[in-house]
């Protein structure tokens, strides 16, 4: 038998080994499952990994469809850095693209350069206020900030359907619940012709950036990561355990309140029920699989978009059920999350117990 | 104002349907919870119980194999979740939502052959005479047998956590897991059984689903069941009893909400006579137990209140949007209230609830 | 959420009318875009009937494929624009929600053919097709009329729009005109699919003493819940009628009858205009006659005479003798709408957001 032993710092070359590892599993576990529906599981795994990648439009498409992931995986990851755990993602995302709705609407007849700025402050403001809710319920009265910020969600997302079926509905869309398509002055600019990459992506990248420095040189980051690994040695360095719960909260849910205001103001051009798609709970995931480090997310934020997109093809071009794409899907998470211990922990031969 | 056709005792048994999957996912994730694991997967679990059952059900013609088997598979599922979570040490919050994707992916990939296909029919109680009481009989006696395991469950549970040295040690395991580890409990092992158990429980839920209350095997059937059992979970404040109590309230929010639209009244008038009828029971209860009754007033004071604003207003149908964010706010209020008071909080929430455990650590 | 209606004559923001010159061609690629699971034993269901059909009709001179639970918004205009570069040469986007988005990418491909499902806005290479689904009603309607003893008649119904709208107001006109004590029972449930919710209504409508059930919504679920009432001992016993689908496995004894969406002859023939060059935009909106909205079966339940009675009604409107919307009717509040032996206007069908006269309850706003 074997058993696990901690290392004492973690392993620099399991952290670029287990991704490949998992990966590999992966391979396995899909080429299974293809193959026991009846498809050729190289031409499958082909198709959604390599594919997407060498295809110019698809290569466009990851990064739509993967930079909502990221932007809302940067800032949470900052929060699980500290043990902040924001899950909540979700409702930030969704009142962020309410927000930034209400205003894209409310200021239809009055298109106007400052538009898109105020969306994008009112996106981030309402995400902002909505992670304040568990922020400030934990450190009042000490709340457990999963479970309220999980609640919020269902809030959020009921909120949507009350707004778009009502003041926000489109009064020419015969009853649907929708609101009207955004004025062209509301819509994000496109940066690269011809293709749906718009200036929301460039934000997102320069955003992962900037963490990325906080994390590593700044004294934020130095407190954060300090509030995460020792609690106890950070408040007597002086950290305000409330104040990193508020920056991380804060922080995290302006980010996803932004994403939502891209993806409604970007890609979907109008607010409707079916704008929030779970990209604030994958978003986790993607946090977890770049192991709470921007570079890392950005990998896994394409990775996690690779199979949304490369998914697709294979639903046409070889018959494969949608049903299928997203056991595959889970199998590869499962993969990447059981790998991950071999960074901190070694398999050793396991000794005789020795008797307390 | 009609309410000559409003029937309590018909909209009680409704609720009662309506609650049953909610009750047995919910108290299975109670139970994972207080041995300090969060497994959000519950919605996963709960739909793969719902094929696995449909199939297993339609196959033997025995809707009881297809029960138990529900409950297998549900197991199943969770315990890859307590593979990687317990021996792997993978973060739970991340697993448990890649759990709950491979379920849905899953169970729509075996339910292909599944769709438009008719269950085998599930027995209801039916006791000569009694069952046919005026008002007790529908209330109490004329349940599918589901109802009954659901109230068994809890009971069950209420005894195992409050009254059985398993039940203790469980508890102790999610208080501290350090602390429970040495004194030479096994930590891993005791919550592997949790894990398992509220496996087995949320596929029984989704198996009531797909063979009893809709019953039929439509892809992504469960449609956010599971997340309203964690919510409820919360809501009950880890406390067994009140995992009824909420789950009548949780399901009961769409039952009222089509009954008064059909109605064509105040879904308000229903809700806040519940409400002071729950509230009232809670108070007499608390008084019997001597304990402080701020929670039943509170519940008293808004039952009050949702009532006479339905009475003002007594055709006015609210968006059902607004009325199904009720309940999570509540949950949110609950959660506060029990947070803040330092006491009772000890005895509700698990104090390591999500937190990582290896034994070497 | 899946939305979806017809489009609106008025309201249709043709682009560009006419065809665009094709020749003809011996081999062709089809893909579907649909809004749910093929399995949803409704209306995506019946849509990937209608692809069958094609391939069962036209053989090896075409090859569809489809890709489902397309979500509506921003991952639908990927799915269609990656189906027309790869070489598709007829795309349907079966969801009201893909509206937009299918004319966005038609716009990118001008040499590919749209068919875009229940929408108002059409291209020169975007047509739009529905079926008269309250033709449908009509003669559900009079067998409901009939067949309800308690002169109650529950109505799930989805969202408030005119497509909704009108099949309630249909089946309600219907209804009365063999039952003047008749009452609509109408639930909204905010939702296209979601069987739990359904089978909650359908209890609720039961229970409130109506005993035909009528949907507007995807599910077999309320087939199911009034089929059970068959067997309770009580002797409730409920009847009801399949939603897009036929639903008799569901409701052996329960099923009265059933409003079928039947694409395939309209897939078909347009399938084949791609095939011959002929394709060109325009907009169809086909009920009984062109066979796109299909009566089920009547079930022996019926008597005789109420079955002949709901056949001649179909033949008649079939033929075009009968509108279901034939004056005199006034509105809810009383304001008159269509004169005595006036027919309802498809624009007014179109963009229908009232009941009729003797409906009781709001519609919602």
């Amino acid at each position: 038998m074997w058993r696990l032993e901690p290392r004492s710092e973690p392993s620099l070359r399991m952290q670029v080994l287990t991704p490949v590892l998992a990966v590999v599993l992966t391979l396995i576990l899909g080429a299974i499952l293809f193959a026991a529906l009846g498809k050729n599981p190289v031409a499958a795994m082909r198709i959604i990994f390599v594919d997407p990648l060498l295809d110019s439009y698809a290569r466009t498409e990851l990064l739509v469809k993967g930079s909502p992931l990221v932007l809302i995986a940067v800032g949470l990851a900052v929060g699980f850095r500290a043990g902040v755990w924001n899950i909540g993602a979700e409702g930030q995302f969704i009142m962020g693209a309410v927000a930034a709705s209400a205003v894209a609407l409310a200021l239809y007849d009055q298109p106007a350069v400052w538009l898109l700025p105020a969306m994008g402050v009112a996106g981030a403001a309402a995400g902002f206020l909505w992670a304040m809710i568990p922020a400030w319920l934990k450190i009042r009265f000490s709340a457990n900030e999963i479970l309220v910020s999980l609640m919020l969600v269902y809030v959020a997302q009921q909120f949507l359907i009350a707004m778009v079926s009502g003041p926000l509905r489109d009064p020419q869309g015969f009853n649907f619940p929708l609101s009207r398509t955004f004025h062209d002055s509301a819509v994000l600019p496109i940066v690269i012709e011809g293709t749906r990459v718009h200036v929301g992506v460039f934000i997102t990248l320069f955003v992962a950036g900037l963490a990325f420095f906080m994390m590593r040189n700044h004294v934020v980051g130095f407190r954060i990561r300090l509030m995460g690994d020792a609690p106890r040695a950070a408040r007597f360095a002086g950290v305000r355990p409330g104040a990193i719960v508020v920056t991380c909260m804060g922080l995290s849910g302006a980010l996803a309140g932004l994403a939502g205001m891209f993806e409604a103001a970007g890609p979907a051009q109008q607010l409707a029920p079916s704008l929030p798609i779970g990209y604030g709970f994958t978003a986790i995931i993607v946090a977890f699989l770049g192991r709470l480090d921007p570079v890392g997310i950005l990998l896994a934020g394409l990775v996690m978009a690779l199979t949304y997109v490369g998914g697709e093809t294979a639903q046409y071009s070889l018959g494969i059920p949608a049903a299928a794409n997203e056991t595959f899907r889970g199998m590869l998470l499962f993969a990447l999350l059981s790998v991950n211990i071999l960074v901190h922990y070694r398999l050793v031969p396991a000794r005789r117990r020795t008797a307390r | 104002m009609d309410l000559s056709a409003l029937d309590p005792v018909a909209l009680i048994a409704s609720l009662i349907v309506a609650a049953t999957p909610l009750v047995l996912a919910g108290i299975g994730e109670l139970v994972v919870e207080k041995s300090g694991v969060l497994n959000l997967g519950v919605e996963g679990m709960m739909i793969v119980g719902a094929i696995a059952g449909f199939a297993a059900a339609v196959g033997t013609g025995n809707p009881f194999l297809g029960l138990v088997t529900a409950a297998a598979a549900g197991m199943l599922l969770a315990l890859v979740f307590g593979l990687l979570t317990q021996f792997l040490l993978a973060n739970q919050v991340a697993t448990g939502l890649a759990l709950t994707m491979v379920g849905l992916g899953l169970a729509a990939l075996i339910g292909q052959p599944y769709a438009g296909i008719k269950p085998p029919g599930s027995p209801r109680l039916d006791i000569p005479h009694v069952s046919d009481l005026p008002v007790v009989g529908p209330l109490l006696f004329s349940h599918d047998a589901m109802v009954y395991v659901a109230l068994a469950l809890v009971i069950a549970t209420w005894l195992f956590l409050g009254r059985s040295r398993a039940g203790l040690v469980l508890r102790a395991v999610g208080e501290n897991h350090d602390a429970a580890h040495s004194l030479g409990y096994p930590v891993v092992r005791i919550r592997l059984y949790a894990i398992a158990f509220g496996g087995a429980c949320a596929g029984l839920g989704g198996a009531y689903l797909s063979l009893i209350r809709v019953p039929q095997w439509t892809e992504g059937m469960t449609a956010g069941a599971g997340w309203i059992a964690l919510a409820l979970v919360v809501f009950a404040s880890w406390k067994p009893w009140r995992v009824l109590f909420g789950a009548l309230l949780f399901g009961g929010i769409t039952t009222l909400q089509l009954n008064t639209q059909a109605l064509n009244i105040n879904p308000a008038i229903p809700a806040g006579a519940l409400l002071l009828a729950a509230g009232l029971i809670w108070l007499v209860a608390s008084l019997s137990a001597s304990r402080a009754a701020g929670s039943p007033l509170v519940m008293l004071l808004t039952g009050a209140v949702v009532l006479a604003f339905g009475l003002i207003y007594p055709r006015m149908q609210i968006g059902s949007a607004w009325l199904s964010m009720a309940p999570y706010l509540v949950t949110i209020l609950v959660l506060v209230l029990i947070s803040s008071d330092r006491t009772r909080a000890a005895l509700s929430a698990p104090h390591s609830l999500g937190r990582l455990f290896h034994p070497s650590s | 959420m899946k939305l979806r209606t017809v489009f609106a004559a008025a309201m249709a923001m043709t682009l560009a009318a006419g065809a665009a010159l094709a020749q003809a061609k011996d081999h062709i690629k089809i893909g579907f875009v649909y809004v749910g699971p093929v399995g949803d034993f409704g209306w995506t269901h019946e849509h990937d009937q209608g692809r069958k059909a094609i391939e069962a009709a036209l053989g090896d001179k075409v090859e569809t494929t489809y890709v489902e639970n397309v979500r509506e918004g921003p991952d639908a205009e990927r799915v269609i624009t990656q189906m027309a570069r790869s070489g598709m040469d007829l795309i349907f986007t079966t969801s009201f929600g893909y509206m937009d988005q299918t004319i966005k990418v038609a716009k990118r491909f001008p040499d590919v053919k749209f068919e875009h499902a229940t929408g108002y806005k059409r291209a020169h290479n975007v047509a739009t097709y529905s079926a008269r689904f309250y033709e449908g009603r009509h003669v559900i309607g009079l067998i409901a009329g009939h067949m309800t003893r308690t002169n109650t008649i529950g109505y799930i119904a989805s969202f408030p729009i005119p497509e909704v709208v009108r099949g309630i107001n249909a089946a309600y006109l219907a209804a009365k005109s063999v039952n003047p004590d008749v009452k609509f029972k109408i639930v909204w449930v905010s939702t296209w699919f979601d069987p739990a919710k359904e089978a909650d209504a359908a209890n609720a409508l039961i229970e409130q003493g109506a005993d035909v059930i009528m949907q507007h919504t995807d599910s077999p679920a309320a087939m199911t819940i009034a089929e059970e009432t068959w067997k309770s001992p009580d002797g409730r016993k409920v009847y009801a009628f399949g939603q897009a689908s036929d639903m008799k496995e569901f409701g052996p004894n329960a099923r009265l009858s059933s409003i079928i969406d039947n694409w395939a002859p309209y897939y078909i023939e347009r399938a084949k205009a791609v095939l011959d060059g002929t394709w060109e935009s325009k907009d169809t909106w086909g009920g009984i006659r062109e066979g796109m909205t299909k009566i089920g079966e009547f079930s022996d339940k019926i008597p005789e005479e109420v079955r002949k009675q709901a056949q001649a009604a179909a033949d008649a409107i079939a033929a075009g003798t009968l509108h279901p919307f034939t004056g005199p009717i006034n509105k809810q509040d009383g304001t008159p709408w269509l004169k005595e032996g006036e027919t309802a206007d498809d624009a007014t069908l179109l963009g229908m957001n009232f009941y009729v006269e003797g409906i009781e309850g709001q519609l919602p706003q």
